[in-house]
């Protein structure tokens, strides 16, 4: 049963290789997603860190930079 | 209606959603790979090989399904004046790509035990090639221009011309004489597939829509913070 799940009648090669390349694919797409997503964030969360208060409090006033600041790591 | 499009309104829905796709995406994978793998039964002629039919088809499918998506919002964008969805244009883009990528690489997987050669310059394979290159243009058009409005107008031209491909990709099987087989299922009429095959089809497809809309979700998130950081700068 498990050799014929991993030789699959002499195409497992090629069956295991062409789902190999899709999930590689699919686990460097993430990656690289997630990797320049937490970069624009820690990129945001330090120039907020840079505001004086007068603009920190500006720039909280919309909703979005709250929610941005709030999931840190939603993800 | 528009209205409700705006990126301030749909963040904090966008932001919390990814980690919920990402488990329901993993466990219809799973599934998926479940019945690809080990529970769908080997074709009469093909044998194993048509298991890569499981990853193949649906990637094909929903690279298609994104061009023809970015194609739509990009000219819908472009008349009423709608920046977010050149937004989700631009974030559904890497997905697509990747997609085609992959229906071209299993496809040229399975091309060679079943047509002995992994290339063919066949007319449903060169257009599918020649999608990725236009996905690539649409994808380097937002990183050579940096007029918005350039950018906009550039990337729907791209996609219009692309989307001139997709019936031809579609159709190239029934009107040219191609190794590549006619489609084995049909919405409109009976399909040839049996349902035994088709229900593993469906699982993977419906794992890869949930993929491309995880990666869509996390991309537009980060559209969404490049946009406030320049904002940040402006205060």
């Amino acid at each position: 049963m498990i050799n014929e799940t991993i030789l699959m009648n002499g195409y497992g090669l090629y069956v295991w290789s062409a789902f190999a390349f899709t999930l590689l694919s699919f686990a460097s797409l993430y990656l690289i997603t997630k990797t320049q997503y937490v970069r624009e964030k820690n990129k945001f969360i330090s120039k907020f860190g840079t505001l004086n208060s007068e603009r920190a409090a500006s720039a909280k006033s919309q909703s979005i930079n709250r929610e941005i600041l709030s999931n840190i790591s939603s993800i | 209606m528009f209205k409700y499009f705006e990126p301030n309104k749909i963040f904090s829905v966008t932001s919390k959603a990814p980690k919920y796709v990402l488990v329901l995406f993993i466990t219809v994978l799973s599934i998926g790979l479940a019945e690809a793998l080990i529970l769908s039964p080997e074709d009469y002629k093909q044998s194993h090989s048509v298991r890569i039919m499981y990853v193949h088809v649906p990637a094909a499918w929903i690279s298609l399904g994104i061009f023809s998506s970015l194609t739509i919002l990009s000219i819908v964008g472009y008349i009423f004046k709608i920046r977010n969805f050149f937004l989700i244009s631009k974030s559904l883009a890497p997905s697509g790509l990747v997609f085609n990528i992959v229906a071209l690489v299993t496809g040229s997987i399975w091309g060679k035990p079943t047509w002995g050669t992994w290339w063919a310059w066949d007319a449903r394979i060169t257009s599918m090639l020649i999608l990725v290159l236009f996905y690539i243009m649409y994808l380097v058009a937002w990183r050579i221009y940096e007029n918005k409005d350039k950018v906009f107008r550039i990337t729907t031209v791209i996609t219009i011309l692309g989307m001139i491909n997709v019936p031809i990709i579609k159709y190239s099987v029934d009107w040219w004489n191609t190794l590549h087989q006619p489609a084995s299922i049909n919405i409109l009429s009976k399909s040839s597939i049996h349902i035994s095959m088709l229900v593993p089809l469906l699982i993977m497809t419906a794992a890869f829509a949930l993929f491309s809309l995880l990666i869509f979700l996390m991309k537009y998130n980060t559209e969404l913070i490049k946009i406030k950081n320049k904002g940040l700068d402006r205060l």
